[in-house]
């Protein structure tokens, strides 16, 4: 078993430490980990970090899923920009 | 053909933190059917979050364990409830699909969330909840080397705190909001829970003040400084990240859904942890926080209840009132100050789903105004955040919910369509 866990995030590879959420990978693959822009264009980035503010909402293979509650998949595409 | 899957169960569990763990196993050996549903990846609820920056304590591994050796409790993870589209049924949603789930007695133990107050900046990426900055290091979130200043009220910060620098962050400050006084009186009344008395020692920490708050965050694309008050004096730090929480509110969603009734912000439990409705108990945060030993009680008690065992249930009530007097002393030694009300600025926004400024409220006469003309809680949270912080800043009771609890996808909502006989 591997430790690490390699996704793509908006086509970038990234690696993560295995179990990491997706909110976590956000931060490695860009500094600020920001998941989505608001309704007037402003970064924003995991906030609440437990499912309640759905501030980390980004399209997980094909599906929009909370990043903060989806664990890290081998192979996995995120998009942000969904 | 709705595709929306159909399974049932005699005591259906909401919640696989401390009092949903507890419910379970304690309803266990009666060999009713048990199911416990949660929208984390594992068990463990907010405090035994599992994963790469987190390294759980035995007694978390114990209740995991005591949850998986009974045959007879099933654990979906990774699962929320959305709806409850008949009587004595729930919609669930997890990542593959939609179920509905039919069950006998239902134990709701939905916990708690962070309150989470607006101050100029809150919206910038590196602003997290203080519970919330916790959750996402166990959950991975490398802070190795950041500058991080804690704020708000309540031992969260602490723990946060402790989270933080294990996971090799420079903590600068933790500014607690209430007074010495208070905090003294809480530490002082600690000796008759001398396990907590314990905790608060190895938490204690030099950057603690009190009195205490934040200000505003600044930076362009994401957090750079922060201005804090202590005491009569402002201070402006440089920092990587700032985690502001200002205590717990209890998750109350599922039980208004299902006509529980309410006192003050949280569901009202009898004795024997039951709700106004029959066959609905309730334990742990939902029902008023007060931590994870006060959990585990009252999921204990509500497990027993529900599947009859009255005797075993009442042998817990002496313990459940030594941790209600627990929860007493952290309400009133961390009561937030009226004028923290006082933090946004008229461009600070408060729904930071529909980006609606603090402005823009003032003039509203309460939610259904703020709603209707402002789009205040509409957004994907549904006033799980505006709404919390509508209530401190304006007085204004928070909305009715709606369903579904929280955004789903279309083929979920055929199962709310379809008739509750019709199942296959
Ligand atoms: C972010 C955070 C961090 C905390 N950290 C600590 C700590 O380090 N130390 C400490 O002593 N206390 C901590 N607490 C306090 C803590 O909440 C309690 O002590 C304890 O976890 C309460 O147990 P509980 O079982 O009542 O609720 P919780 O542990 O909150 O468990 C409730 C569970 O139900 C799930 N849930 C809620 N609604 C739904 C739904 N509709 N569908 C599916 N699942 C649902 C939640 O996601 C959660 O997993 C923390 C609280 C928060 C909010
Ligand atoms: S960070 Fe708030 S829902 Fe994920």
């Amino acid at each position: 078993m591997s430790d690490q866990t390699q996704l793509h995030i908006d086509g970038q590879l990234v690696r993560v430490k295995a179990g990491s959420s997706v909110a976590a990978a956000l931060r490695v693959v860009d500094g600020k980990g920001a998941a989505r822009t608001s309704v007037t264009g402003q970064p924003r980035a995991p906030f609440c970090g437990m499912g309640v503010c759905q501030e980390c909402r980004v399209q997980i293979d094909g599906r929009r899923r909370l990043a903060c509650q989806t664990v890290c998949a081998e192979g996995m595409r995120v998009e942000t920009t969904a | 053909m709705s595709g929306v899957a159909f399974d049932t169960c005699d005591v259906l569990v909401v919640g696989a933190g401390p009092a949903g763990m507890a419910a379970a196993v304690a309803a266990a050996p009666s060999g009713a059917s048990v199911v416990v549903i949660d929208d984390n990846p594992a068990p463990g609820g907010q405090i035994w979050r599992d994963g790469p920056g987190a390294s759980l304590p035995p007694v978390a591994r114990q209740w995991r364990e005591a949850l998986a050796r009974h045959a007879n409790i099933r654990v979906r993870s990774g699962t929320r409830v959305v709806a409850a589209p008949a009587s004595h049924e729930l919609l669930l949603e997890d990542a593959d699909g939609a179920m509905r789930m039919r069950w006998t007695k239902l134990i709701l133990c939905t916990g708690a969330r962070e309150l989470l107050l607006p101050f100029p900046g809150w919206t910038l990426p590196g602003v997290t909840g203080a519970g919330g900055l916790q959750a996402l290091i166990k959950a991975g979130l490398p802070v190795e080397g950041e500058r991080i200043v804690i704020a708000g009220s309540g031992p969260l910060l602490l723990a946060a705190a402790a989270t933080a620098i294990a996971a090799g962050a420079q903590v600068l400050r933790i500014a607690e909001q209430a007074s010495f006084a208070s905090v003294a009186a809480f530490g002082a009344s600690l000796v008759r829970w001398p396990g907590k008395a314990l905790q608060a020692l190895t938490l204690a920490d030099a950057r603690y003040r009190t009195a205490s708050r934040v200000l505003s965050a600044q930076g362009t694309a994401q957090v750079e400084s922060v201005r804090l008050r202590q005491g009569d004096r402002e201070v402006e730090m440089a920092c990587d990240r700032i985690a502001c929480g200002f205590g717990l509110t209890p998750n109350t969603q599922l039980g208004q859904l299902l006509g529980c009734a309410l006192a003050g912000q949280a569901i009202t439990v009898d004795a024997l942890q039951a709700t106004s409705v029959a066959g609905i108990y309730a334990a742990g945060e939902c029902t008023g926080f007060g931590g994870s030993e006060r959990a585990l009680v009252q999921g204990t008690i509500a497990g027993h209840a529900a599947v009859g065992e009255v005797a075993k249930a009442r042998t817990h009530d002496r313990e459940r009132a030594r941790w209600n007097a627990f929860a007493a002393q952290l309400h009133r030694r961390f009561a937030l100050a009226d004028d923290l009300s006082a933090l946004p600025r008229p461009d600070t926004l408060v729904c930071r789903c529909e980006d609606v400024p603090f402005s823009a409220l003032s003039a509203c006469t309460g939610w259904t105004d703020a709603k209707l003309h402002r789009r205040c809680g509409m957004g994907a949270c549904q006033g799980r955040v505006c709404g919390d912080a509508a209530q401190f800043l304006f007085g204004w009771t928070p909305p009715a919910p709606r369903p579904p609890l929280v955004p789903v996808r279309i083929e979920t909502l055929a199962g709310l369509a379809t008739p509750g006989d019709a199942r296959q």
